[in-house]
């Protein structure tokens, strides 16, 4: 199995007063032909992680390989095989479509027609139109668009689809699932969990500058211990000790408190739930809400921090 | 796949950039047409400068006056004490004559001596009462009057507001254009392609230089359609002159951009290097108006050197092998910034 990134102890630490950690110690290893997150609340390390590995920024320690190359000695190549988009790019404003792919094109020795990367992120009908007048989502598949004109064997993309509606961002998720089926290699970054549990073959979770997780989706939720999460509340909310109490309810793997009740993780809410129906009639509290769903990658990053990525 | 070549590429682009943008047009060509109109009516060359003169009301007062007739450049009125001493002041009149008040004595003329309206009137008033007292003069010398395009203020000004434009096109349109991409990540994601720097920043001047030419025409067009100003040296060496000037100011441009982050503080900067050339480098009034000691550093100005150079070659038609000071001038100006601000560059 060939890896397409290597990264082992990196460190980027910002100067100043005080200085910021960014990045602490961070591992990483994405295989050739996977789409690799990196799953995180804003503020982890992300950016600066994947600005270092797009060579645009020095770490301030540690060993990056890129393709099995090094930036310090095959930037020029490495630039011809790696598609970029940053967080938060804004292309010339008074240019077209076409006449900023173009553009972009150029700059590669081979790679592909920017007709061609227009079709491919569904942009072919707005080929003559202005940056300046493209929506929030066109904008970001112009960018993937000017990211694919090299054709490269790596992709990199920060934070693809924040801050667009969701319809738009289906549209981009089905985008980076044509060009992972393509067989390219895809690195993103994202703090929506349903974005990395979808897209993602494998999702390393960053927190303060480190990995605390790495592994694909199911095996990350996996290891939570159950599939479900059984979510309650109580009329007069939680009450000192109960909360280990309905830890050793049957079926229940984990217990934490939320806002106004609690949250369990269980392997079979068939065996949970009439329990926890039970231990409410014996001591006569009302519930105010039941339900149950899917465990997702919200729950793994809650349980390993005890924040949760939307409020982190 | 490459359509083209990534430098053509990067230069249509600018210029698509600048032609979509209609401020920028207006700033590059239709400001300085609007000043140059606007001085140019102001300033215009009048055939000869009236002199107004106040008369103060007495018996002498109709003699005087009729002394001082229209046809010889006077507008004579007659005034009372107060509305005298209140034209004075307000500069209606240059001078108020006060009649003798018997004749064969002395008329008196009351004026400040410090404005130069004032003692013209003084001198000519003086000579047009002398005549009409019987003066008789042995010299009448035959008057040729000049005004030939070369020596009006209108000949001053055009070279010189193609000199401020090509400083002002030059720093916002490379120093506040670049860091315009920078604060928008533009140049990092540039960074991120292979492609190479020489191209981007080659592709600026290449740009810049044909805006040059293109403000040139203009101006030198409409100095010769609107004022007869007909440029009297070699049209090579003015071209010579506004690329060397356009390569210095873009050098200076691409310095104040080289880590800047923010457009509103480039913005400052490109101020604070542009208003001392706008005052002292002699874009509306000469910069030898100022004091000797002043004009080494006066002349060692980019601007100062351009704009000196604009003039002898457009009016005098002085070739730039008499020029070279201020060629020089221009390309030391030109690349130390160059040197330093690729030694600086900051692509993010
Ligand atoms: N150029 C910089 N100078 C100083 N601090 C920075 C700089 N860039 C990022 N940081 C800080 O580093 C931390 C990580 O930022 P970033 O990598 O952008 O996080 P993420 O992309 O995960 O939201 C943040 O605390 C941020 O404020
Ligand atoms: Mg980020």
């Amino acid at each position: 199995m060939s890896l397409a990134i290597r990264c082992r102890g990196l460190v980027k630490t910002f100067p100043g007063k005080p200085p910021v950690e960014a990045v602490r110690g961070l591992d990483l290893e994405v295989r050739t032909g996977e789409c690799f997150g990196l799953l995180g609340p804003n503020g982890a390390g992300k950016t600066t992680t994947i600005e270092i590995l797009e060579g645009l920024s020095a770490p301030t320690a540690g060993v990056v390989e890129v393709l099995g190359r090094a930036w310090k000695t095959d930037e020029r190549e490495l630039r011809e095989r790696i598609g970029v988009t940053l967080q938060e790019t804004k292309l010339a404003d008074k240019l077209t479509v076409l006449e900023t792919l173009r553009l972009f094109a150029s700059f590669y020795a081979r790679g592909r027609s920017a007709e061609s990367a227009l079709d491919e992120v569904g942009l072919g009908e707005k080929r003559s139109s202005w940056v300046v007048n493209l929506s929030g989502g066109q904008r970001q598949r112009l960018a993937v668009a000017c990211a694919l004109v090299g054709d490269p064997e790596l992709l990199f993309l920060d934070e693809p689809t924040t801050g667009l509606d969701p319809q738009s961002r289906r549209q981009l998720w089905d985008v980076v699932r044509a060009l992972r089926g393509a067989g390219r290699t895809i690195l993103l970054t994202t703090h929506y969990m349903d974005e990395a549990e979808k897209l993602c073959d494998r999702v390393a979770i960053v927190d303060h500058g480190r990995v605390i997780a790495q592994g694909s989706p199911a095996e990350l939720i996996r290891s939570l211990g159950g599939d479900h999460v059984v979510e309650f509340a109580f009329q007069d909310g939680l009450r000192a000790g109960e909360l280990a109490a309905l830890e050793a309810l049957p079926g229940v793997r984990a217990a934490r408190a939320e806002a106004d009740g609690g949250a369990l993780t269980v392997g079979e809410p068939h065996v949970t739930i009439p329990a926890l129906l039970a231990f409410a009639e014996r001591e006569h509290r009302a519930l105010a809400r039941l339900s149950t769903r899917q465990a997702s990658l919200e729950d793994v990053f809650v349980t390993l921090t005890g924040r949760h990525l939307r409020d982190a | 796949m490459r359509d083209r070549h990534p430098f053509l590429q990067l230069f249509a682009a600018r210029l698509r950039e600048l032609k979509r943008e209609p401020g920028v047009l207006f700033w590059i060509f239709g400001f300085p047409l609007l000043l140059a109109i606007g001085l140019g009516i102001a300033f215009r060359n009048e055939p000869r400068t009236e002199v107004a003169v106040g008369v103060l009301r007495s018996a002498g007062a109709e003699a005087v006056a009729a002394a001082l007739p229209a046809e010889r450049g006077f507008r004579a009125s007659v005034l009372t004490d107060a509305e005298a001493a209140h034209a004075l002041r307000l500069g209606k009149v240059a001078l108020v004559v006060v009649p003798a008040a018997e004749s064969g004595g002395a008329p008196e003329f009351r004026f400040d001596p410090t404005r130069p309206e004032s003692e013209l009137a003084r001198v000519r008033v003086h000579d047009a009462l002398e005549r009409a007292a019987g003066r008789v003069d042995r010299i009448e010398p035959r008057e040729a009057p000049v005004t030939e395009p070369g020596s009006r203020y209108i000949d001053f000004l055009i070279p010189g507001l193609l000199g401020m434009n090509i400083m002002s096109g030059g720093m916002w349109g490379i120093g506040y254009a670049i860091v315009d991409m920078r604060s928008k990540r533009l140049l990092k994601r540039l960074a991120a392609t292979p492609m190479k720097r020489t191209h981007f920043l080659g592709a600026f001047l290449a740009a810049r230089l044909v805006l040059v030419l293109a403000e040139m025409v203009l101006l030198l067009a409409f100095g010769w359609l609107a004022f007869d100003l007909v440029p009297q040296g070699s049209l090579v060496d003015v071209v010579a002159l506004c690329v060397l000037g356009a390569c210095a100011f873009a050098g200076l441009g691409l310095l104040v951009a080289t880590r800047t982050a923010k457009v509103e503080i480039v913005g400052g900067l490109i101020n604070l290097v542009m208003l001392p050339m706008f005052v002292v480098s002699g874009v509306f009034f000469s910069s030898e108006r100022f004091p000797d000691v002043l004009q080494p550093f006066v002349r060692a100005l980019p601007l100062t050197a351009l704009n000196d150079g604009l003039r002898a070659a457009i009016l005098e038609g002085a070739p730039l092998s008499e020029q070279l000071p201020r060629v020089l001038v221009l390309l030391v100006w030109g690349a130390i910034s160059f040197v330093l601000a690729l030694r600086l560059f900051r692509w993010s």
